[in-house]
Parts: structure tokens; sequence; C-alpha cells
């Protein structure tokens, strides 16, 4: 195929292979960034998440054609000058992991949700798909209410 | 800091020598000598227990690998509390395999450097506390050293010894020195319990800022230049074959570099390496290897078991339960008490195979060097000590020759104690003379698991006018864990599927517990809690239903049972004692917590559900609201859990949460299922985890303070969730739930 561009935590990357290719991969074996995770491969679980324009998508279901002229954010892009998301922020506090796989996945889904709802109820919350397996459930609800509240809290 | 002198209860021998940075490092002797003969080894870099750097940087090694369990975080708090320093200060590092085959039968040089059955704090509060303080006594005499000093007179905390005059130095400033002195006379003296600084406080997980950033590195993200990406086709059919298979497509697909046969092995013989036979596909990359085995053409042999269905084994089992078992417990005469019963109560139970379901499939990097005889094995595995045997049995390669590295791992729950994987990335490796990373896919991962055994569980119970339980006989027909074991007869198969010394042994007169051997060709292993999670399930819902049907009350029926506080004999794992005391401390914290014996209103209800697995007491009490249509709702969950000295309880709470989730998840939904000689599901849509919306909105963890020595508490958390939930969903339905997973039963059994 011919030669596409696509921007990745900033940086303009150009890409000629296998248009089939899931983004995760090219994420992953080609530019080393492991932080997105593979879990299922079939959309179902979220370790994979990044965002796509802002957006939040599941890496392993995304194909590398659909991405020219496009904007990839992947977990390693959060952290600004050494100081933390405050989604991240919140996780640390709240100690959510507990392997710890699924978190970067979890954390990029709400980033996003975050943005669009910036004061989430339980409801919202309940409406994300992301999953564990080790049981971080209750306190991925609470980090997500910590984090909200440290975004809306007047720098 | 005040100390107390007391007498290590194992030999713990301290090495000391100079790190690169002109710190120190706090070893065992046999390392200190291990570091040079493998000059090449990233074991020398990573360093020893404690590295002390002249800039103060603490480092401290974790030994067991880290599945989620807290163990990288709670063992070196140990070593940390011990060494008098800041918890902010430690830094926490991997320890890699390490092995003693220098003498007449290999010996661990870290101590059990494996992740299963809960022993990791147990095993590092029997060592690492005495490790700490010896490194901490060392520093003590390199300051007395230099203030002329006695030794004695001086005091430590938080990094620092301080004299009596009010000077302080660091253990930085003290480190190059601490490493030129020779090791102090052992064991130190350990603190006293009530000058814990660090144990017993709530610490965060030590990597989190790294899983936070995307930074934490686990199996899966081991890239080394030389790896060629690996996956694998393996037969679906249990115990089945390739009979042919067709690789034109696959090589055609650009990065595919070679495809190999992978023999499995012998139907129903022992297991020695890997669990299928298939067609592994060699890429440069994983999207190449994933491409060309989708284009793989095989045909596959059925196998022995063809003919196996789910439905064909609950046949089997209830026509096994018609006949007579072993008896492996017969305690007082149970024919005796059936004669002269007032009341029997009798019910089934039936649990299915479940898997594991590690969110990280499993993988491992393997690099064979046969012309050397030389083997680099990087993997998540729970059993790391098993894999230089594997690779020696495997390739020729001396067990000393194998270095094996451990990443984070992306969870465990008994999966990765079986190192099937590791064999295979072997075998690729062999087969191609290539560096190999292989990985599985989720599909794989489902498919070709160690599941959970699947059985059938009888119970009758006798009760006398009194109505008090006097005969209690539970049959249970299992496929057993110790799935094709070389060294495990026929006779003793029964061993991990039922735990004669369990509740409620002594408790009641007359006990019988029979086994009957099902038979199935469903690979079979150890799932977190073993067989704890289905006998829970079936000894605690069917207390309920002998409460129920001799109108008692069933937190009153337990109290009854445990009687006055007592100490039993405990066999199996997690004796040598059960405490009736400590069981009825968790029943009463989690009745108490939930508010037994309030009224609900119409479709509420709540149970309870108490066990003791592997040293630790767990209860849970559950509240839950059924709709007129079966709609089901957790509304509120307690547990409570004693585990003796609480090391981290962060992490206790972590644990019980993670167990109080998998519990839920296994109950409502999981289940593997076999038609046709074939395991059925295939990813998460149809093995389904617990989606944050049915998560409980409120869960209380209550931990039980206590000065028993500690137990850890990665299995303690589930096996009473089921239990509880099935009696909540009694008390607020009438529905009994028998079989699990629940899925639409109480819809099905409400509309009927």
């Amino acid at each position: 195929m011919a030669t596409m561009r696509l921007t990745v935590n900033g940086k303009t990357q150009t890409y000629a292979g296998d248009p089939d290719q899931p983004l995760l991969w090219y994420l992953r074996d080609t530019l080393r960034l492991t932080g997105a995770k593979y879990g299922c491969g079939a959309g179902l679980c979220g370790a994979c998440t990044v965002h796509v324009d802002g957006k939040a998508v599941r890496a392993c279901s995304v194909s590398m054609g659909t991405l020219a002229g496009r904007r990839v954010a992947t977990i390693e892009s959060l952290e600004q000058d050494g100081r933390l998301h405050a989604v991240q922020q919140a996780w640390i506090e709240e100690d959510v992991a507990q392997c710890g796989y699924c978190q970067a996945g979890q954390i990029m889904a709400v980033v996003d949700l975050l943005r669009v709802k910036p004061n989430p109820s339980d409801a919202d919350i309940d409406a994300l798909t992301n999953l564990c397996r080790c049981g971080t459930q209750m306190r991925v609800r609470r980090a997500v209410k910590k984090a909200a509240a440290m975004l809306r809290r007047p720098a | 800091m005040n100390t107390t002198t007391m007498n290590a209860s194992r030999r713990a021998f301290l090495a000391v020598s100079a790190s690169a940075a002109g710190g120190v490092i706090f070893g065992l002797p046999a390392i200190s000598r291990a570091q040079n003969p493998t000059p090449t080894s990233k074991g020398a870099q990573i360093g020893l227990f404690v590295r002390i750097e002249p800039d103060n940087r603490v480092f401290i090694g974790a030994r067991n690998p880290e599945i989620g369990q807290g163990s990288r975080t709670a063992t070196p708090m140990i070593i940390a509390e011990e060494l008098d320093v800041r918890w902010e200060d430690v830094t926490v590092e991997q320890l890699p395999l390490s092995i003693d085959f220098t003498g007449a039968t290999p010996a661990w040089r870290f101590g059990d450097q494996g992740a299963g059955g809960s022993t990791g704090i147990e095993e590092a509060w029997a060592d690492h506390r005495q490790f700490g303080a010896n490194a901490r006594w060392a520093l003590v005499s390199a300051a007395a050293a230099r203030w002329s000093a006695d030794a004695a007179t001086l005091a430590t905390r938080d990094g620092r010894v301080r004299h009596p005059d009010g000077r302080s130095l660091s253990y930085g400033d003290l480190a190059a020195e601490a490493a030129a002195l020779p090791a102090p006379k052992i064991p130190a003296p350990l603190k006293a319990a009530k000058d814990y600084r660090i144990i017993g406080t709530p610490r965060r997980v030590t990597d989190a800022r790294d899983i936070v950033t995307g930074r934490a590195r686990y199996g899966l993200d081991t890239y080394e230049a030389d790896a060629a990406v690996a996956v694998m086709l393996r037969c679906p059919h249990l115990d089945g074959d390739v009979e042919s298979f067709d690789d034109t497509e696959a090589r055609k697909v650009p990065g595919v570099l070679e495809v190999v046969k992978i023999a499995g092995p012998a139907p129903s013989e022992p297991l020695a390496a890997n669990l299928a036979p298939g067609i592994a596909v060699v890429a440069t990359n994983t999207w190449a290897a994933l491409k060309g085995r989708a284009a793989l053409k095989v045909a596959w042999t059925p196998g022995p078991h063809a003919s196996e269905s789910t439905a064909s084994f609950d046949r089997h089992c209830t026509d096994l339960l018609k006949g007579n078992g072993q008896v492996v417990k017969n305690d007082g005469d149970l024919d005796a008490a059936r004669a002269a019963a007032a009341t029997t109560v009798e019910a089934t139970y039936v649990l299915p195979y479940a898997s594991h379901a590690p969110l990280e499939p499993q993988n491992c990097f393997v690099r064979l060097d046969l012309k050397a005889m030389r083997a680099t094995v990087i993997a998540p595995t729970q059993q790391p000590g098993g894999i230089p045997r594997l690779v020696m049995n495997l390739t020729g390669i001396e067990r000393r020759n194998t270095e094996v590295f451990l990443t984070r791992i992306g969870g465990g729950f008994g999966r990765r104690l079986t190192n099937d994987y590791v064999a295979e990335a072997v075998l690729i490796a062999k087969a191609t003379g290539r560096a190999i990373k292989l990985m599985w896919t989720r599909e794989d991962d489902l498919r070709h698991d160690f599941f959970r055994p699947a059985g059938h569980h009888r119970l009758v119970a006798t009760l006398d006018n009194a109505r008090t339980i006097t005969g209690w006989h539970q049959r249970l027909a299992s496929a057993s864990k110790y799935y094709r074991r070389a060294n495990v007869k026929a006779e003793n198969m029964w061993q991990p599927e039922i735990y004669p010394d369990d509740f409620p042994a002594r408790l009641v007169p007359n006990v019988r517990l029979e086994w009957f051997a099902a038979q199935s060709g469903v690979a079979r292993g150890s799932w977190r809690a073993p067989a704890h999670y289905a006998n829970a399930f079936a000894v605690q819902s069917f207390l309920d239903e002998i409460a129920h049907a001799t109108r008692q009350d069933a937190l009153a029926l337990r109290r009854t049972l445990l009687g006055a506080p007592r100490e039993f004999d405990y066999a199996q794992h997690g004796g040598p004692k059960f405490h009736t005391a400590r069981l009825r401390g968790v029943l009463d914290q989690v009745a108490a917590g939930i508010g037994w014996g309030r009224k609900l209103p119409k479709g509420r209800g709540i149970g309870l559900a108490c066990h003791f697995t592997f040293g630790g007491y767990a209860a849970h009490a559950v509240e839950v609201s059924v709709s007129a249509a079966g709609a089901l709702t957790v509304e509120r969950v307690v547990c409570a859990v004693d585990v003796g000295r609480v090391v981290n309880p962060l992490g206790i709470e972590a644990q019980m949460e993670g167990g109080t989730i998998d519990g839920l998840a296994a109950a409502l939904h999981q289940a593997i299922t076999v038609e046709g000689g074939r395991i059925q599901q295939s990813n998460f849509h149809d093995y389904p985890l617990l989606p944050i919306r049915e998560a409980p909105k409120v869960l209380q963890v209550h931990i039980i303070a206590s000065d028993a020595p500690p137990k850890g508490c990665g299995e303690m958390g589930i096996p009473t969730l089921a239990p509880a939930l099935a009696n909540a969903i009694f008390n607020a339905c009438g529905v009994r739930i028998r079989t699990l997973p629940i899925k639409d039963q109480l819809r099905r059994a409400l509309a009927a």
C-alpha cells in the first residue's frame, strides 16, 4: 500500500505496512509503546484502549488502514513533563491496581469518559466496559470520582 | 528503637559486599559466590536482597512472582521494617530465579520463589525479618566502629544510626564501611511488634507509578532484539492430534519465517511438557504470526474423548453417586446416626469447570544456545523453580545453565503454576533454532487451560429431636485436579478434591466423606483456593438448607456448631491448627456488619457463609434484591478476614475485594462447557468477567487484628462469596441455587 502518515503521541509516523494490521501491534511491535496491552483481540476487554483523535478506542480492533491523518495517543503520553494526569494520580491514591495489566486501558477509557462527562454519575461509570480480572472494580469507581473532583478543582 | 532478641526459626546468614556505586549489598553467602561464575547474568546487576547506595537509596529484592497478590509490596515491607528505613526511600527490585545446584540437592538461594497456596507472606515472615535485622545490625556495627562506640548503645530510625549524644549518620554514609566489615554475628535482635512503623500500616502498590504510566513490564512486553514471534494453532479436540496440515498459504504471509509441527503428549500419559499438539507459526512480528496462523489448513484427529460433553459428564457424576465411593473420612457411626435420625436433609450441588482467564494470556521468551548448552527464559510464571528442570528435560541443558527472569505478571489465579507454555516455547525454539517469544491469544488461553475441576456434591445431614446435627455425609464425584500426574497413585486422587479436616469435621460426631473418581478428558489444575471454592459452596449452602428445613436461624446454627473456642488439628495445607473461635470471629463480624436479623422488604435477602482456607479465616455476608421477574442486584457485601498479623492492610483489603469480585463473576456467569470433546468457550463474550456495573456499590472489608503469625490472603477471599450469595438469594425469593453458575436460573425459576 501507499505510505501514509499518522501522529502518535505528537510525533508524525509513516506507515507502509499491512493496512489490516491492528493498531495495537503497530504500537507494540513497531513503536515499542507497550502500555496498551493485549487481552482479548476482540474489543471485549479494553486493555488496549488508546485515543484516536481524542476518543477512546480499542487498539486491537482498529486497522492501520483507517488511521491516515489521525492522531493516536497512548498511555505513555498522559504524563506531561513529569506531572501525572489527574486520572493517573487518582489511580495511585486509590491504590487501584492489583496485577495492573488492565489499568492503562482503564485509565485511557476514563480520561475519555471525563472529557465527555466531567461529573460522572454512577450510571455513567457503569457504562464503562473495560474488564478487570483481579477485581479492582470498586476502586476504579472511587478513582473515577476522585479524578473527576481533581479535574473540576480550579488549578 | 527497642529490641527484643529472638532466636531465628531458621538459619539466616548474611553476606556483605560492595555495590558498584560504592554502596553496600546484603545477600546470602551462596549468592555472593555465585555472582562471578556467570558474569553475563543480569542477576548480578539486579542485586540481592538489600542494596544501600551512598545517596541513601535503598533497594530491596522481592523474590516471589508478582501476579497481583501484592507480594512485591508486602514482602519488602517486612525487610524495610527491620532494616528501619523509610518506606518512601525503598525501591523494590524483582529477584531472578536463583537455585544453587552445587550441592547434592538443589537449594533455593533466596528462599522459595513460587506464588501459590497463599504462602509468600508466611515464608517471608519466617526469614525476612531476621534478614532485615541482620542488615541493620551491620550498619549499626559500622557506625559503632566509626564512633568507637558500643553498638548496643546505638539506635536506628528512618535509615539513620543515632548515637546517644545526638550525633547520627545515614545508612548511605555508612554503606561503604559496612561493606568492608566482616559479616556481623547473628542473629541480630528483632524489633518488638509495638515498635513497628511499616508492618501493619497501609502501603500502596509499590509499582503504582509504573503501572499508571504504562511503564510496568509484563511478560508480553519482553522485546528481545533476536526474538521471533511464535503463535501456535493447537488441537481443539481433547487429547486429539494433528492428522495433516497444509502451510502453503501461511508461508506466503510476509514476515512468516517458519511453520513447524509441535508434537503433544500421548493421550492420557503424564504431562511433562506442553499440553496439546499443534502447528507453530514463527514470524518477524505478532501480526504476521497471527495472519500466518489464520492461513493454516489443519485436519485434526479427534482423540479418545470425542463423545464427551458437559451433559455426558453430569450424567456420569449422577450415575457414580448411585454407587459406593472411596471413603476418605469416617468419624463416629454415620449409619447409626442415620437410623436414629428425627430429620434427614439432602441436597446436591453442581459446579462446572472454570477457567483462570488471567488478563495477560500465556507467553514466554526462550533463547537456547545448544552449542554452549545454555538457556535464557523470561516468563510470567507462578512456578519459576520448575523451569530449569523442564528445559533440561527438553534440551539436555543442565539446570544450572538456565537463567530464569521474572516479569510482572498480568494475573495468575493458579494458571501459571503449570509451565506448559514455557515448554512450548522451548520446543519451538529448539525446532527452529531461533530465540522465540511465544504468545497465546485469548482463545488459546480459554481453550487450553488447566481448568478448575467440575463435580457433583451430594450432602446428607441427619438431625435429632433437638435439631442438633448428628450426622454429615458428603459424597463428591469430581474429575480430580491431579490431572495426569506421574507420581500420584489412583487411591490418592481424592486428595486435592476434598479436605477431610474441613468444617464440620469434629464439630459433628458422625462424619463420612466419600469420593468418586469421575473420568474426563478436560485438563485440570489449581484454580484460586482450589477445592475450597467448591466445598465451601456446597457446605455453606447446605447449612442454610438444614437451617431452613429445621426452622433454625442460619447464623445461630453455625454458632452452635462452632461451639466454645477450641483448637483442632488440621492436617491439610493451612494447618497445623484450626481455631473455632477465629472462624466464629469473622462470622460474627459479617453478621453484625450486614445487620443480620433485621426485617427486610419483600424481594430482599441477606445470606452469610464462613470458611477456613489455607490458614486464613474468612466470611461473607451479602444483601441482594431479586425482582419479581428474577433480576438480581447485589446491594451490599460485607466480608471479614483473619489472616493473623496484618502486614499490609491495603493489600489484604484489595485481595478480599478481588476475591469477592472473582467469586461473583464465577457464581453468576462463568462455566467452561464441553461438546463433542471440545471446549466451547473462546473469549470474554462467552466467558464473561464481571463488568463494573455488576460490581457491588458497597463492599466493606473487616480485617481482624491478631498477633498470630501472618498468612497470605490471595485465596481466602473467594470461597465464601458464592454460598453467601446463594443463601441471600434464597432468603430474598425462595429460589435455592444448587448449580453454578447462576446465569438466568432466577428468571426461569420465577417465571415458572
